[in-house]
């Protein structure tokens, strides 16, 4: 027995059993999500990003059970990748094996005993969000006394194309004196108040923001910010000022056009 | 076959606890003292739990008395084009499950209408001045059901041959196209709630046909006839693996590895063209009102999306779990072995892909260094990965499907190779098509619609979906209409070896009915959470205590109360129709004599 399991300690051999590529491949998968997706993050983008630990956790499940999975899908297969467990778990005679099953035991309630220590350990830190980035927009809003249908509604300075240069002209100078300090001069939601926010200022440069909003929506979020949001999700948790009072219809339909204008994404449109 | 003395009591004791429980509710005194006539209160639970689990468990029955009809006619047309009276018999099991719950579901039906008039009055009055005409009509399609599917199951042996045989074809096809109806008919209900038409502002009828037609009406009539196949067919999978599991002679075990194995086969038939229909679905709730669509896909129901994609990741790989283990029962079978890893690594990136968030939930240390969105995961958050990666995952369980369909086959004849090349191309292309538009829709590479490198604008890049699904749904068929080609003279490499399944593989079809189940029960709540505090959307406002939305986590525990219900309900009335049988399963031959039971697709997956 002793002989058969130093044999087995060879690498290729190692490497060879089904138990040991499940173990690379965890290993490799979480490498993959916490070092190299943020190495790869860096380069595509030009701005490193951790993964977050509940993406980790969330991708290392799926892995986890995909792998199980895999190797159960053949008798031969699973019979070998349940040895050495039912080994360790079955062994009477082999010493080695049968200390390496107490120092698990012994291990694992202590593992689980940190892990419980740690997740409830408090720090001064925030608790993770579990956050509603897209609020619903109400059918109509009251602007300055003025009933404005939500549903349906068109900038209407878009199809004046003889102005069209100067009215996203007219944007860009809203957005630098209003807009910038928060969602920072190149549109990304990292102006010089962003890191004071939380959640952080959106991001106009993402395909998952503007690109995928009627203007009319924009106009809503502009006019009416975080206290206008919708009871549902709520409380909400915005930093976004309540515009309409200090902007008039037109100087936000402007500014909504030099968002689409450079950041090179059209609006979604209702037909 | 059921006897009719032994079933003739079961009626009896259904309806005594029906009367029992309605005579408690009726003389609770918190039923009696509530004020607000609009609204009743439910002891204990409260209304809405209460009509929730009905209607839930209700919904349950009824799909699964819906879906089974639909794929039983066509086993029995198979058997009989093939003169196969093994899929006869599978067919007649089929239908006779159906017989045993057909009960259960019109008592649920019965108490789901007895919780919407005695708690709901107000609601229901409304949808009773919209519908009424049709209160009438449903009766009379329910009855016909009824007749139709106790004609077509006790008639079964008596037209068995010649002329008759097609006359009970047709008497199932019809007992289809009754249900149908029936469903269309009470979808106009709820979809009517919804998005409301042909009303006026105050919500008083305008025209009935246009409140029936309404905007996601058709879009759920076509996605729960698929759905209703889908889950038919993993009932009867999980049924098959359970009898399997409890088998006590080869040949049971052999018929229902069989069973089972066709049950599967109808789950993933249905399952593939399902996300396709629920997103035209999603298309129109979305241009009936946006601040519905929002609330659904991007609101406070945008985290359902993240359990619904761990869930349909499931489904997939159980589906091709079950393809793969299958093919170790095959001879031939392990030469394909060496290709599930790749199956598996598309999977895996696939379902890691669809459950991706957009808004992540991170750390504040976390979401500083992120900004509002991952600068690299983000992007998967959106429709155009998750489009992707669906067609990906439909063509891999596909590509599963073919590999155990030839498992013990080899084709025959000199053009069989540039066959395999040209259904190879197929779906590469397919894939490729997939993948082009994937990546179209964030970028207009071309300058197509705008400057090139620029983004593609959101209203083109819906469409895109539209070419992806077409691409696969064309490959799906061409290569599948090839494969029958070049197989149909084929040379066999070995026996089928049915029955020899491991038991794993069994749990594994009994968590893709689960999994359904506890889909088609988070679907549920999606489709009504979107009606916010509105019994019907922007006309009948909720004005009850429950008069918010329930929490993911609250619907999550009535959700798995309510498969548990399901599932308790027919494992019981499953075995109250095993009753009258059990001294025929004793006639069985004894596992160490020739199997006697040989099923259909012996001899090499035929």
């Amino acid at each position: 027995m002793t002989h058969r399991v130093l044999s087995s300690l060879k690498v290729r051999t190692i490497f060879a059993h089904p138990f040991a590529q499940a173990i690379v491949l965890e290993i490799f998968a979480y490498l993959l999500f916490v070092y190299a997706l943020p190495f790869i993050a860096g380069i595509a983008t030009g701005k490193p990003a951790p993964t977050p630990v509940s993406i980790v956790t969330l991708y290392m499940g799926i892995v986890t059970v995909v792998v199980l999975l895999y190797f159960s899908s053949n008798e031969a297969t699973w019979s070998q990748f349940k040895r050495p467990v039912i080994t360790i778990l079955t062994e009477q005679q082999n010493r080695t094996t049968v200390i390496i099953r107490w120092v698990i035991f012994i291990l694992l309630p202590l593992l689980a005993g940190f892990q419980a220590y740690s997740g409830l350990q408090t720090t001064v830190e925030a608790p993770a969000e579990l956050r509603s980035i897209h609020p619903a927009p109400p059918t109509a809003i009251q602007f300055k006394g003025k009933t404005l249908n939500i549903q349906g509604l068109n900038n209407p300075l878009r199809a004046d194309q003889a102005n069209f240069a100067k009215n996203v002209q007219a944007g860009a100078a809203v957005y630098t004196s209003r807009c910038v300090f928060c969602h920072g001069d190149a549109l990304d939601g990292r102006g010089i108040f962003a890191q004071g926010i939380n959640p952080s200022p959106a991001n106009f440069t993402d395909p998952g923001t503007i690109a995928q909003l009627q203007e009319s929506y924009l106009f809503w979020r502009i006019a009416k910010g975080g206290p206008g949001l919708p009871t549902e999700s709520a409380p909400w948790n915005s930093s976004m000022p309540t515009w309409e009072d200090l902007l008039n219809e037109n100087e936000i339909w402007q500014v909504i056009m030099y968002l689409y204008s450079a950041t090179g994404y059209s609006p979604r449109t209702w037909q | 076959m059921l006897s009719s003395d032994k079933q003739n009591w079961r009626p009896l004791v259904r309806a005594a606890f029906v009367i029992f429980f309605l005579l408690i509710l009726f003389t609770d005194p918190a039923l009696a003292q509530s004020p607000d006539p609009a609204y009743r209160e439910f002891p204990l639970i409260g209304s809405r739990v209460a009509l929730w689990l009905v209607a839930e468990v209700h919904l349950m029955f009824a799909a699964f008395m819906l879906g089974v009809p639909m794929f039983a006619v066509v086993v029995e047309m198979v058997g009989w084009r093939n003169k196969d009276a093994r899929y006869d018999a599978l067919a007649k099991e089929f239908v006779k499950l159906v017989v045993i719950a057909a009960s259960t579901t019109a008592i649920l039906g019965a108490l789901l209408t007895f919780v919407l008039t005695v708690f709901y009055p107000k609601f229901f009055n409304y949808l009773a001045n919209i519908f009424s005409p049709t209160f009438i009509i449903y009766p009379i399609l329910f009855f016909g059901e009824s007749f139709t599917l106790y004609l077509y199951y006790y008639g079964w042996d008596r037209m068995m041959e010649g002329a008759a045989k097609v006359g009970h074809i047709i008497i199932g096809i019809v007992l289809n196209i009754w249900g149908t109806i029936l469903m269309f008919v009470a979808n106009a209900w709820l979809t009517f709630a919804i998005s409301p038409a042909g009303v006026d502002d105050q919500g008083n009828l305008v025209d009935l046909w246009a409140a029936i037609t309404n905007p996601t009406w058709m879009p759920i009539n076509v996605h729960r006839l698929i759905a209703n196949v889908a889950f038919g067919g993993s009932i009867v999978a999980a049924y098959s693996a359970i009898k399997f599991l409890n088998s006590k002679n080869a040949e049971e075990k052999a018929h229902y590895d069989w069973m089972g194995y066709v049950g599967n086969f109808i789950a993933i038939i249905g399952l593939i063209p399902l996300p396709f229909a629920g997103y035209w679905l999603g298309r129109e709730i979305y241009g009936f009102n946006q601040q519905m669509g929002i609330t659904m896909m991007g609101g406070f129901l945008s985290w359902l999306w993240i359990i619904q994609a761990l869930l349909i990741g499931i489904l997939f790989l159980t589906a091709n779990y079950y393809l793969w283990v299958g093919m170790g029962r095959i001879s031939g079978g392990e030469r394909y072995r060496r290709y599930i890893k790749y199956l598996a690594a598309i999977l895996v990136v696939g379902w890691i892909v669809w459950a991706t968030p957009h808004s992540i939930v991170a750390s504040l240390e976390e979401a500083r260094k992120i900004g509002q969105f991952h600068p690299l995961l983000g992007v998967l958050g959106v429709m155009s990965a998750k489009n992707t990666v669906v067609n990906l995952m439909i063509l891999t369980t596909f590509i599963s499907f073919l590999m155990y369909r030839r498992a013990g086959k080899e084709a025959r004849g000199g053009g069989a190779r540039r066959v395999k090349i040209l259904q190879a191309i197929m779906v590469v292309s397919a894939a490729s098509v997939v993948l082009f538009y994937g990546v179209y829709g964030y970028v207009d590479i071309f300058g197509l619609f705008g400057d090139p490198g620029s983004g593609t604008p959101a209203i083109i890049r819906i469409g895109f979906s539209v070419y992806q699904v077409a691409a696969v749904l064309a490959a799906l068929f061409f290569v599948t209409l090839l494969d029958i080609f070049l197989f149909r003279r084929a040379t066999t490499l070995g026996p089928m070896s049915w029955g020899q399944m491991p038991e794993r593989s069994q749990y594994a079809l009994v968590l893709l009915a689960v999994t359904f189940t506890w889909l088609m029960g988070l679907m549920g709540y999606a489709r009504n959470a979107i009606r916010q505090d509105w019994h019907v959307f922007g006309i009948l406002k909720d004005t009850s205590l429950d008069a918010y939305s329930p929490t993911l986590g609250f619907a999550a525990i009535v959700i798995s109360v309510c498969v548990i219900l399901f599932f308790g309900l027919i494992a019981f009335i499953f075995w109250l129709g095993e009753l009258g049988e059990k001294k025929a399963k004793l006639t069985f031959p004894s596992s160490e004599s020739k199997p006697a039971y040989e099923p259909a697709g012996s001899g090499g997956g035929k």
